[in-house]
């Protein structure tokens, strides 16, 4: 928040954005009116789709100063309402990773493009989201700060594996380009403590730079607070944690 | 998405979505999150028509309880009209 005497306004629309195979889809914008400089961030919507949740928190990005941007990575299966739209993504096993990489490196150099960034772009995710922000932090260069809120499926079997996900993304940390966060609930069915353990073990081995935090009492997405699996007192701190994180990264 | 626990099934119907009527030609079985239902999975079924688009679309989620509940009804009521003689395949 700003002190109550500053002024404070923002743009939000939709905006068309080249995505992977300089594809056209769309993406939901806000930043701070103003002439910057200031932070990017990229947010890449959970399973439930390009939904209002996510352009509110592209919003509340904005409001802390920040250029953020929400690519919308079912904009290839339709339009329509947001869960209409995911549904059907669902019914076809999700995005292929390389097609979200694609997605999200060009909401990155939209950003990297515009002249009141700061030439600092973080990435943000939950659920899927989270998985693919990792994703683009190991494979696409250009991130500052990576922020993987309880992403499942960062740790896969070889059974898990398929022509849309062939790769798990824990073997890319090894090109984990940026500082990385995580935010994980105990009680969380994926990933599970055990697959957060595995991973931050990679992360050691790799010798990358990374703050994970596990919350007791809460499972996953504990940030949605529309759903019944919101925990108030864990998501302030996630919230906390996650702009001091960026702020450390983006801004300074 | 984030369980990729999901199987489609041709099938030939009609559904009621928010549109009206429309025909039926897919059902996507899935156990992943829902979208309305305050569980952090369910067993979901969307009754779809890809060719008209992603809002073609009849939702449920349920738990698991009540989706084994259901597909032991579907099997009881199938047997006892085949048993009585109302049962005919849908000859296209």
């Amino acid at each position: 928040m700003q002190p109550t005497n500053v002024y404070q306004g923002m743009l939000a629309e939709t905006i068309p954005l080249t995505g992977a195979n300089s594809a056209t889809i769309n993406a939901y914008f806000a930043r701070p009116l103003g002439s910057g400089p200031f932070p990017g961030v990229v947010l890449i919507h959970h399973m439930p789709g390009w939904d209002e949740w996510y352009f509110e928190t592209t919003r509340k990005f904005a409001a802390h100063g920040y250029a953020a941007l929400a690519p919308n990575l079912y904009a290839r299966a339709g339009h329509g309402m947001p869960d209409d739209v995911a549904a059907k993504v669902r019914a076809a096993g999700g995005v292929p990773d390389d097609q979200a990489v694609g997605d999200v490196e060009g909401a990155l150099r939209f950003l990297l493009s515009l002249q009141y960034v700061n030439g600092k772009v973080g990435v943000f995710g939950t659920c899927s989201g989270g998985r693919h922000a990792y994703l683009a932090a190991c494979r696409v260069q250009g991130f500052a700060a990576c922020a993987d809120l309880w992403g499942g499926g960062v740790v896969m079997s070889a059974a898990d594996l398929t022509p849309n996900r062939p790769v798990a993304p824990i073997d890319y940390t090894a090109s984990l380009s940026c500082p990385l966060l995580g935010l994980f609930g105990e009680e969380d069915h994926s990933p599970t403590p055990a697959q957060v353990a595995q991973h931050e073990e990679a992360l050691k081995r790799c010798g990358k730079q990374y703050e994970f935090h596990m919350y007791a009492g809460a499972g996953h997405g504990f940030f949605y607070y529309d759903r019944p699996m919101y925990r108030q007192a864990q998501a302030v701190d996630g919230w906390q944690k996650v702009f001091a994180f960026f702020e450390k990264h983006l801004r300074s | 998405m984030c369980t990729m626990i999901v199987n489609q099934v041709a099938v030939e119907g009609c559904g009621k979505g928010a549109g009206g009527w429309f025909d039926v030609r897919q059902a996507n079985v899935a156990y992943d999150h829902p979208f309305h239902a305050p569980l952090e999975h369910a067993l979901t079924i969307d009754f779809v028509n890809a060719t008209l688009g992603p809002s073609a679309r009849v939702a449920v989620e349920l738990t698991p309880t009540a989706a084994r509940a259901l597909v032991n009804t579907i099997l009881t009521v199938l047997e006892r009209a085949e048993s009585e003689g109302f049962l005919e395949e849908h000859r296209g």
